[in-house]
């Protein structure tokens, strides 16, 4: 199966089951009950946020009005927490667990740390988000839509690390020809973007929310030039404009329009997979293996009822982006599009990191 | 003046908020919960704002922030109770309170170390929150003028303080702040990923060490274990001199020495990235450069108290700015409190860029809510300080056991690993070798809290300034030379310059009698041989992978050289030279009635018991045990003090959702909560 027939495949059955589950009738009741929803990372990253987001909005809608306490697991790369997940059996349903693209990369990669595997869990609500590329200035002013005129440029690019969510970025103006030398070692994308600001770094990106916070408002003070989005999925699982971002073009197209650059073969196909891991589908919320299948029908009928909220759309457009949030099967769906690299992309990453940053996993 | 056209309604604004009622009342609250979690050392802000997470969600936006900023303005107040009377550094901006608090505690000064410090932190509050009103509007490009090598400075600047508190014997301290900052090191590096001195096998040690457990480690655990060797009250004589009024007048003569450290303070606290951790010895090292009679520093003298005080209060108003401005935290508290803010009322403040220009009001609720926070927080505190100096009167030996308990309950919610506890364990070894043999305990742990920021700017720095001098040499030299680091350059040597003049006369351990060669001998050994070891495991990272392994190589080698000379010297000079100084001679700790290994080994059987059952029914018999054979006390007196100290601990730690250290009992049997 090729790549992109098998997100094709996916994401047809993501949609298709996020449209056919009916709320079950569930006879699970979390009265007076506390629900720990555990989460690899500490306190002060976008996972916390994301959790602390869902929370009381879970609570509510779950039979009973059960407490929902966020706790926070962090280390070893957010592995620790992960692993200890995977040994916990299912006890009274009370137990939750969120992962996001740095807990999957880890686990595509064949990290020497990973004693978990996504398949024995059960995944209750995924949701996704979108990436925004920008240059300085004075390189903006050269970028036609194309990175023909950029090829000659040295970029400097704040990162968190080569194996992390910045590997689909680094990748990516690698495709274009472009040389970006990454200063690793920063803690979370607000650096980055603090040094771009100063004008240390050259060229940054930010995940949607963070582009929406910080980034516009520097493209309006004329200090940045917004240069691609990393694109949406569509049914068919096609990369299209990300529809937070309907005016910036995505890396397809500039890549397209970049000589050198191509939307097909060995690269592409890596870069691809793993975009698909780490943004559309980011992060996901877990139920223990051996979970009764009661249990996840209430969990998804609670999910389903906080999407359904009237007010979810305006307030979630905020926090998590205009992104689709899936739940029970469709969230399950997900989970598969988000942990099945096919070998080759595997591979070729692997390679690359090793030759372009002398990164090895082992 | 356009900018205060626009300030000064939006200040007006925000007072007419912040002076209701109800916000008041929810302030206040907030800073009753905050004074509660902040006496737990180790906890600290971050436990206290998870749990108000929850109910954050569409409240009043002024009724949640009063709360949230209730709870966060009064830890660092409320964890000098900590540091000054037991000498454990509650949070990193209470460390260098230690130094000259908690001598001040051992002398009965308890109540007036404790107001002095809390008039300062008033004072700094204040100050911070009056500075930043102004500031706020144009700190911007101050903020942003602050790139790598300007970072990196300051941080050089910090690790400079080592100069100051290096001891008798300099290069003593320079090989504790080198061993420091080695095992700051140690783990996954930030830049390449590669491990030094860890492994794969065991992942607690990829993570590194946690400055809660080295803080505990190298202050706490050696002042407890020789107190309850001597076995007696922590007040010589049990008795209580100065009290709080005196510490206020302390601070009122002293005033200018207050407000330079609170300038210090906002100033260092507005940049993001570098946070509290060299705040206080900043301000400490200031304070002992501006004294005129150094010599009481190390050993109650009130000044050293409120340099660092008046500092660490108003650094939280300063950490405003990189929070508000651009929406990056500068610690882990604020990060939370960012989260938080954005689930207020319909959430339509978002903090970050835009906060200026559409939320001025609430900006300004927020400092002055931070600084009326201040003003509650210290006067509670203060009119507690007499209650609790009592504390410092009564036997240790009742003490000890509690303090053991929170120390170990406060390591292992660092990482919630059982092997916080052994980390403790070790490291407190470490610390209590290092005050027998005067070793400065300070220059360690500066070593420590700034090993990161230094191999990381330094690295950052470096890799961004080739860049800049491939493009041209004038490029290179503006970025690297620019204004800002040349006067932190000569801020930096001036202050080595008379940090050495002034070394000797600080003695932080008291003075020290010397004794023979071998103990003091066999500890130099101990370390270089670590520091070998350390330094072949970080040459055996492969090249490619330079940034993990330069600065590990450069700090391991001067450090073994320091070691090396201090060897050649320890060969040459006789007995009795100041370089062989041991506590075990003469002193407190020579004369003390119990051995250090017996102490020391109910420390080591509480964590052996927790491993084996769990860290509540281990305390349980501890505490029992502990009480009855050492203490001596009573059946009742026992069964009472046991169940007092479990009920606190579980009330606490049931509040704040916590979990305890579980053992091979819980992993074989599910047991209900807390003896999970």
């Amino acid at each position: 199966m090729t790549i992109s027939s098998f997100v094709r495949n996916a994401v047809c059955g993501l949609v298709a089951t996020t449209a056919l589950t009916a709320p079950a009738v569930a006879e699970v009741d979390f009265a007076g009950k506390t629900i720990e929803w555990v989460i690899p990372f500490s306190e002060t990253g976008g996972s916390a946020k994301w959790a602390n987001f869902f929370a009381p909005l879970l609570a509510d809608a779950l039979p009973g009005k059960p407490t929902v306490v966020v706790k926070f697991m962090p280390g070893a790369g957010s592995t620790k927490g992960a692993n200890w997940f995977q040994k916990q059996k299912y006890d009274d349903g009370t137990l939750l667990f969120g992962s996001s693209g740095s807990t999957q990369f880890p686990y595509l990669l064949g990290d020497p740390r990973v004693r978990y595997e996504y398949k024995d869990w059960n995944a209750v609500m995924a949701s996704g988000t979108g990436g925004v590329a920008y240059l300085n200035a004075d390189d903006g002013a050269k970028f036609d839509g194309t990175a023909n005129a950029l090829k000659d440029t040295n970029f400097i690019y704040g990162s968190q690390g080569a194996t992390r969510l910045d590997l689909v970025p680094l990748l990516a103006w690698q495709m274009l020809g472009m040389k970006v030398e990454p200063v690793f070692g920063i803690k979370g994308r607000g650096d980055g973007r603090l040094m771009f600001e100063r004008g240390e770094a050259t060229i940054d990106y930010q995940t949607s929310s963070g582009y929406l916070k910080g980034g516009v408002d520097l493209v309006e003070q004329g200090k940045a030039v917004p240069m691609m989005t990393w694109g949406a999925l569509d049914a068919d699982g096609n990369i299209v404009r990300d529809p937070t971002f309907p005016d910036i073009a995505t890396f397809k197209e500039v890549c397209e329009a970049t000589d050198g650059c191509e939307t097909s073969g060995e690269a592409w196909d890596a870069w691809k997979a793993f975009f698909v891991a780490g943004f559309p589908v980011q992060k996901l919320a877990f139920l223990p293996a051996g979970t009764p299948q009661d249990v996840i029908d209430t969990y998804t009928a609670a999910f389903e009822a906080v999407v359904a909220d009237a007010d979810f759309a305006k307030i979630s457009s905020k926090r998590v982006g205009k992104y689709p949030v899936f739940t029970g099967e469709g969230a399950q769906t997900a989970l598969g599009t988000a942990t099945n690299v096919p070998a080759e992309a595997k591979t070729y990453v692997l390679n690359w990191l090793k030759e372009a940053y002398g990164v090895e996993l082992k | 003046m356009e900018a205060f056209d626009v300030a000064l309604p939006a200040l007006g604004e925000a007072w007419a908020l912040i002076l209701q009622p109800v916000v008041l009342g929810y302030l206040f609250l907030g800073v009753v919960m905050g004074l509660a979690v902040g006496v737990f050392p180790g906890l600290g802000g971050i436990a206290g704002l998870s749990l108000l997470l929850p109910f954050m969600f569409g409240m009043d936006p002024i009724l949640g922030l009063a709360l949230m900023i209730g709870m966060v303005a009064v830890v660092p107040t409320s964890d000098t109770f900590a540091s000054v009377l037991m000498g454990i550094p509650g949070s990193s901006a209470s460390q260098a309170t230690v130094l000259d608090g908690f001598p001040m505690a051992k002398k009965g000064e308890a109540a007036r170390a404790l107001s002095a410090a809390f008039a300062s932190s008033l004072f700094g509050g204040l100050i911070g929150a009056s500075f930043l009103t102004v500031f706020i509007l144009v700190a911007r490009p101050i903020v942003l003028a602050f790139g790598l090598p300007e970072m990196l400075m300051i941080t050089i600047l910090g690790l400079s303080m080592v100069a100051v508190l290096a001891g008798r014997i300099p290069l003593k301290g320079l090989a504790a702040a080198g061993l420091g900052l080695m095992v700051g090191t140690i783990g996954e590096a930030d830049a390449g990923g590669s491990l030094r001195m860890a492994t794969y096998d065991i992942p607690y040690l990829t993570d590194g060490l946690k400055l809660v457990i080295v803080g505990l480690g190298v202050f706490a655990i050696p002042e407890i274990v020789s107190l309850l060797r001597q076995d007696r009250s922590i007040a010589k004589g049990s008795s209580l001199g100065a009290g709080w009024v005196e510490g206020i007048k302390d601070w009122f003569a002293n005033i200018w020495l207050s407000v330079r450290c609170s300038i210090i303070g906002v100033v260092v606290g507005i940049i993001p990235g570098l946070g509290g951790s060299v705040v206080d010895w900043i301000a400490y090292g200031h304070t002992v450069q501006t004294t005129k009679d150094k010599s009481n520093f190390g050993k109650g003298e009130v000044r050293g108290v409120i340099g660092p005080e008046s500092s660490n209060n108003a650094k939280e108003g300063g950490g405003l700015v990189p929070t508000l401005l651009f929406g990056i935290p500068g610690s882990g508290s604020m990060a939370i409190f960012i989260g938080a803010v954005a689930l207020l009322g319909s959430g339509d403040i978002e903090v970050g860029p835009g906060m200026l220009k559409s939320n001025l009001d609430i900006t300004y609720s927020i400092v002055w809510l931070l600084a009326l926070a201040n003003v509650l927080g210290t006067v509670l505190c203060i009119a507690a300080s007499g209650g609790i100096a009592k504390l410092t009167t009564i036997r240790f030996t009742y003490l000890a056991p509690f303090l053991f308990m929170l120390i170990s309950f406060a390591a292992f919610q660092s990482g919630q690993n059982f092997e916080d506890l052994l980390a403790l364990f070790a490291i407190g070894l470490i610390g209590i070798f290092l005050r027998r043999f005067d070793w400065s305990r300070p220059a360690f742990l500066i070593g420590f809290v700034l090993s990161n920021p230094v191999e990381k700017f330094t690295n950052q720095a470096f890799q961004i300034a080739s860049f800049r001098f491939r493009e041209s040499f004038e490029r290179g030299i503006d970025y690297v030379f620019s204004p800002i680091v040349i006067v932190l350059i000569i801020i930096t040597v001036v202050s080595v310059i008379l940090g050495i003049r002034q070394a000797k006369t600080i003695m932080a351990e008291g003075d020290v009698q010397s004794g023979s060669k071998r103990a003091p001998l066999v500890f130099l050994l101990v370390i270089a041989g670590y520091l070998l070891f350390a330094l072949v495991n970080a040459n055996m990272i492969p090249d490619y992978n330079m940034t993990d392994k330069v600065i590990p190589l450069v700090v391991g080698g001067l450090s073994l050289a320091c070691c090396s000379i201090l060897l050649i010297q320890m060969m040459r000079r006789p007995e009795g030279d100041v370089i062989f100084a041991d506590k075990e001679i003469a002193g407190e700790d020579a004369d003390a009635p119990y051995g250090l290994w017996p102490t020391l080994a109910w420390f080591a059987a509480l964590i052996t018991a927790t491993w084996f059952v769990g860290f509540i029914l281990a305390l349980v018999g501890f505490l029992i045990t502990f009480l009855r054979v050492r203490a001596g006390c009573g059946w009742v007196k026992t069964l009472a003090l046991t169940g007092a100290g479990i009920g606190f601990m579980c009330l606490m730690a049931g509040a704040l959702n916590r979990d305890f250290p579980p053992g091979l009992l819980q992993g074989a049997a599910d047991l209900p909560w807390p003896l999970k």
